[in-house]
């Protein structure tokens, strides 16, 4: 899947900084019939955790309302350099994990 | 260039100023659109851009280099060719890359061909559009706008009848745009995805119980052509986001 990630490359300690991501997926409602009147199955993303340096920062149940390609926008504080693992897991039993990097002054 | 043939020019390139000046989409749309077409963080159009750039790496680097090679290309397209004395969009001179180096051509609409165009679009982003018209192009844009210009469908609409004379007045809640391509690809909300001016060409037609244009036909390539030299001097905002 493809993934536009948005973290500030650097950070001053303390600060609040934006994250960013962009998740290419269909998020299929199964709601909706195909042309020959059939069911499309549902297919969304369910869950996504993004964790920093190991500890929690946010975790979302996702539910068929939302679009295709969800943008998530959330905040975090820095306080270590390191990693910020975003993991996500959709209907079809697959997952994902990407990584982003953050220099802490 | 003959001074006659340059001044036929100066006229021709003048006469979209003489209608409405053009005026892009994106200026019709809801703040909160504009706000995500302008932010590449939240711009989902980028997602093909990116897809694009791995297709490219993967075949048009080696004879084009970086993809900034082609800032400029899609500001000029589509683009009167004299060898094949028609206009060809953007898509037509992919797959004249990819039927020299002996590869099946994509389908307007295939995820590759969006790919690939949204990211040589994106390379000329903020450039005005700068479509010739003149010398040998005028038929195609005489026949282009004769396109434009006349009723069809059932419901006896031409495209001039709403997008030029009624432009920037409302149809229901929604505001009638100019229907400028500047922006294609494009991601519409609506199609949950990002998607090529023939398949907005397409709903067009249907929305007036046309009969749509064949894909690849001299009428798409013309009619194409007119608008982009209707929109020049308009901003390259591909990929653009509408409603």
């Amino acid at each position: 899947m493809r993934v536009l990630l948005n973290v500030p490359k650097t950070a001053k300690k303390g600060e609040a900084v934006e994250i960013k991501i962009l998740i290419s997926h269909p998020m299929e409602s199964g709601q909706r019939r195909d042309e020959m009147g059939q069911v499309v199955p549902r297919m969304v993303i369910h869950d996504f955790v993004c964790t920093y340096n190991g500890a929690e920062v946010i975790r979302l149940a996702l539910f068929p309302a939302i679009a295709a390609n969800p943008f998530l926008a959330f905040s975090a504080r820095a306080e270590d350099s390191g990693a910020f693992t975003f993991t996500w897991a959709d209907d079809s039993g697959a997952s994902q994990t990407e990584t982003a990097l953050i220099v802490v002054e | 260039m003959t001074r006659l043939r340059r001044r036929l020019r100066a006229v021709l390139l003048a006469l979209p100023l003489l209608g409405a000046a053009p005026h892009s989409g994106h200026d019709d749309a809801s703040p909160a659109v504009q706000a995500m077409q302008d932010d590449d963080a939240e711009n989902p159009g980028l997602l093909w851009v990116q897809q694009g750039a791995a297709l490219w790496d993967q075949g048009c680097a080696s004879c084009h280099g970086a993809p900034g090679s082609m800032r400029g290309v899609s500001a000029r397209h589509p683009q009167f060719d004299p060898a094949l004395g028609r206009p060809i969009t953007l898509a037509g001179r992919v797959n004249q890359c990819r039927a020299r180096t002996g590869e099946a051509a994509w389908t307007p609409d295939s995820e590759e061909m969006l790919s690939v165009t949204a990211l040589v679009g994106r390379q000329s982003r903020g450039l005005p559009v700068a479509i010739d018209g003149s010398g040998a192009a005028q038929a195609a844009l005489e026949q282009g706008r004769a396109l434009f210009t006349e009723r069809q469908g059932q419901l006896n609409l031409s495209c001039a009848q709403c997008h030029d004379d009624l432009a920037g007045q409302r149809l229901g809640g929604a505001r009638i745009p100019q229907g400028q391509p500047n922006g294609y690809p494009l991601y519409r909300l609506e199609w949950q995805g990002l998607g090529s001016l023939d398949r907005r060409l397409r709903n067009c037609l249907t929305g007036v119980r046309a009969e749509p244009l064949p894909p690849g036909s001299p009428e798409m390539a013309a009619l194409q052509f007119y608008l982009g030299w209707r929109s020049n001097g308009l901003r390259v905002e591909t990929p653009a986001v509408r409603p």
